[in-house]
């Protein structure tokens, strides 16, 4: 069982991860456009622009 | 001063007809939108505006580029789901090129200003998302842990590499429900407090118990932890929660973009005669504002100076315009057809009508306080429930001999199964669905519970000016007029602001003013054309006084048109929404019965109810007389859906059990309205009904759900089987089985609007 000594921590690791990702898109305001979010990932002014 | 069609001196008829002249004594308007402006961090000035009419995703790149196209602009972002647009200045702030750029595509924007409710709701909502995050990663990491130990339990686990699954378990549950359990426990105590009881009281309760038991349990290396139940618990009911949030949430910034759109500002005049716009709610009683021709009243006041025609139709439901001097009073809502007006804010109190609409509705409002959402009264019979039998179960297996330390685990696992996960999703879950049928179905939410008390409703009153008539008058003779005289009339009225002329242009679609005209203050507009003069304005203006004699409608105003010799009259009048007769037959089919109660003259409202076939109606009535009519349903046992938009409707609205208004209704009425809809149309009622009577049968099933579920679950847990495996399958099962029938509710409006 001595392999639980990195798995635990690294399946620990991964989700916190995600936590701390979460957390971060909370923070920058990606869910206050959810709908704008949809359909802006259609558009290409970006590539015009740089 | 009342009708044109009633007053045929044609000296009176003369201040009645188009005349949006820009004013010799209005100094020009520089509107000053600082009170909008806020600082960034970093120094730089912004700004929110609310835009209509965006209907489509290309609307995002187009607003947003014309906006960054203009000078000084650092960037523009557009809010699709709001509808909001954030602009961020280099320097100086020029927020009037922004209106100007977005008028020059064709959007129509108005200065936003984020209110505190707003701010609190958006922090509340981030807050719950966050716990619902911290939540989840703990629930599936605890999960991972826990799975390992039910599956070693059945083989071959070591107790030591148990305990550490435990243990570290314990880790994340213990700080994580610390965390996310916070709106629960804070509830929970509120209502302790108040010597209450609520669904959060057993929550708390049965978390904080699980935890404890399982701390207890991992000390003496036992076989089974409840952490995974606990957390999955908070997971589950932070989801309906958040559910419920957003649905209000999305409602609110609805209505405060209604708000906006209504152009909530006014024209206040400094001591200096200049002009500052600012919003309504920052004018004092006291402050002199100005109005203009085609301008609502932002506030009630007094006039001081000026002379003009008012349409009272939002505050009374009076059709006919009212002519109002220097004394006389106008309320927040009145729409003024020509002149300008200088008014004195009257501070509350002053006021005689408004008073007796705010007494009412206080009345109106503490007497329908008694309904009890369908959720609260679940959790009221729930929670003593919950308790009792868990507590019933501890006493029974002390009684039979069990031991201390095993009557407690069976009374903690009855806890945790009756916990109301499935119970706190049946309502949210539905709510939202719903609520998303009705919003495509153009109807916004005001109250969470509009629902349910909708659903149960059998009488529908309605009110006339507004509700049944469409908003805006109509031109009603446009089939008497020769077509070419109609696209003169057409190209006329579209140079002026004045509400009649606005009538007349938009039953010429497309016309354009023509290029050189005239206003005539007081009198209408002026266009020469191949050398004829061709004239649209008051019978006297256009030498039309003899066609007014002998004409008599009650409810009708005429503008007269002269082009060279051709004489002819133009009746503007309220008509019906275009689908008001087939909406009121499909609500007769459903068995509602339906009344008018209208401020209007009696006269005014006869040939309506006669169109629609409705029987039973009212006219002239007062805000007191229309409460008396609700009261006498009520009496009778009705339910009462009232449909109302004027100021004078907005007591009968509180006092409903339920109510709706159009979106084109004064703001004070928009605000007790529970539902608001949208649009030229009255189907939205309709739909609102179908959609209401099937949540509600789906938030019975789902309760229905919850309950069979707990009638199988809780006598295998009294009887001491609950595992924690048990109590993570039933938990997640029945809160699947809910938010599947929840979404059921998406086909509604679509049977509604067939």
């Amino acid at each position: 069982m001595s392999v639980l000594i990195y798995l635990l921590p690294m399946a620990l690791g991964l989700g916190l991860t995600g936590l701390v990702g979460f957390m971060w898109t909370l923070r920058s305001g990606q869910y206050d456009d959810l709908d704008g979010a949809a359909v802006r990932v259609l558009s290409d002014d970006d590539l015009a622009k740089h | 001063m009342t009708a044109l069609s009633s007053v045929h001196a044609p000296g009176d008829t003369l201040r009645e007809l188009p005349a949006a002249v820009p004013n010799a004594i209005v100094p020009p308007l520089a509107p000053d939108l600082s009170l909008y402006l806020r600082e960034e961090a970093d120094g730089r000035r912004a700004m929110d505006f609310a835009v209509e009419g965006i209907d489509c995703a290309a609307c995002i790149d187009e607003i947003e580029d014309a906006v960054e196209a203009l000078p000084g602009i650092a960037s523009a972002r557009l809010n699709y789901t709001s509808h909001r647009l954030a602009v961020v200045w280099r320097s100086a702030a020029d927020p009037a090129a922004v209106f100007a750029g977005l008028s020059r595509i064709g959007y129509k924007a108005y200065p936003f200003g984020t209110d505190k409710a707003e701010e609190i709701e958006r922090n509340v909502s981030r807050h719950l998302l966050r716990c619902l995050a911290v939540a989840g990663f703990a629930a599936m990491n605890i999960m991972l842990l826990s799975v390992s130990v039910w599956s070693g339990n059945v083989t071959d686990i070591d107790p030591e590499t148990r305990d550490l699954f435990h243990w570290l378990s314990a880790l994340i549950a213990l700080p994580a429900c610390a965390y996310a359990g916070q709106p629960f426990f804070q509830s929970a105590l509120r209502a302790l407090r108040n010597r209450t009881l609520n669904m959060d009281v057993p929550i708390t309760l049965g978390v904080m118990l699980a935890l404890g038991v399982s701390v207890y349990e991992t000390l003496h290396s036992a076989e089974h932890a409840y952490f995974d139940s606990a957390v999955m618990l908070l997971f589950f009911l932070l989801t309906g929660r958040y559910l419920d949030h957003a649905m209000r949430r999305k409602t609110r910034i609805e209505a405060s973009n209604l708000a906006a759109l209504k152009a909530e500002t006014a024209n206040r005049l400094d001591e200096a005669g200049g002009v500052t716009l600012v919003p309504a709610a920052a004018v004092r009683p006291g402050d002199r504002v100005l109005v203009r021709a085609g301008e609502r009243v932002p506030v009630d006041g007094i006039v001081v100076s000026g002379r003009a025609a008012v349409d009272e139709s939002l505050v009374t439901g009076e059709t006919l315009p009212r002519d109002v001097v220097a004394g006389g009073t106008v309320h927040a809502g009145a729409l003024i057809h020509d002149g300008v007006l200088q008014l004195r804010t009257t501070a509350a109190g002053e006021d005689t009508f408004l008073v007796e609409v705010e007494r009412l509705l206080e009345r109106a409002a503490t007497a329908r306080s008694g309904y009890v959402r369908l959720a609260d009264r679940a959790a009221r019979l729930y929670a003593p429930m919950v308790h009792t039998t868990a507590l019933l179960s501890l006493v029974g297996w002390l009684a039979v001999g069990a031991s201390l330390h095993q009557a407690v685990l069976i009374a903690v696992a009855v806890l945790i199964i009756t916990c109301p996960c499935a119970l706190a999703l049946a309502v949210p879950a539905v709510q939202v669905v719903a609520s998303g049928a009705l919003m495509r179905a153009g109807v916004l939410l005001n109250a969470g519970d509009a629902f349910e008390r909708l659903a149960d409703i059998d009488t529908i009153v309605f009110d006339k000016t507004g509700t049944l008539t469409a908003p805006e008058p109509h031109l009603a003779n446009a089939d008497q007029l020769s077509p070419d005289l109609l696209a003169i009339a057409g190209r006329l009225a579209a140079g002026s602001t004045h509400p009649l002329a606005r009538a007349v242009a938009a039953a010429v679609p497309g016309a354009a003013p023509y290029p050189e005209m005239r206003e005539v203050a007081g009198a209408g507009v002026e266009a020469q054309l191949d050398g004829v003069t061709a004239r649209l304005g008051s019978a006297e203006f256009c030498d039309c006084g003899a066609l007014l004699t002998g004409i008599e409608a009650a409810d009708a105003s005429f503008v007269a048109l002269c082009v060279g010799e051709q004489r002819a009259l133009l009746m503007i009048r309220q008509t019906l929404r275009p689908d008001a007769a087939e909406v009121i037959g499909r609500l007769r089919a459903m068995g509602k019965s339906l009344v008018i109660v209208s401020g209007d003259r009696p006269v005014a409202v006869a040939p309506v109810a006669a169109a629609l076939g409705i029987e039973e109606w009212q006219g002239a009535a007062t805000p007191a007389d229309k409460i008396a009519t609700l009261e006498r349903l009520k009496a009778r046992g009705r339910r009462v859906l009232m449909v109302g938009d004027g100021i004078n409707d907005a007591p009968s609205l509180a006092a409903a059990q339920v109510s709706m208004s159009p979106i084109a209704a004064a703001d004070v009425t928009r605000a007790q309205a529970d539902l608001v809809f949208l649009g030229e149309k009255l189907a939205p009622v309709a739909a609102a009904i179908a959609v209401s009577a099937k949540a509600r049968r789906l938030m019975r099933e789902n309760l229905i759900i919850a309950v069979i579920y707990n009638l199988f679950a809780v006598p295998l847990a009294i009887a001491g089987f609950v595992t924690p495996l048990v109590a993570a399958a039933a938990m997640s099962g029945s809160s699947v089985i809910v938010t599947l029938n929840a979404l059921r509710a998406r086909g509604a409006a679509k049977e509604a609007g067939s």
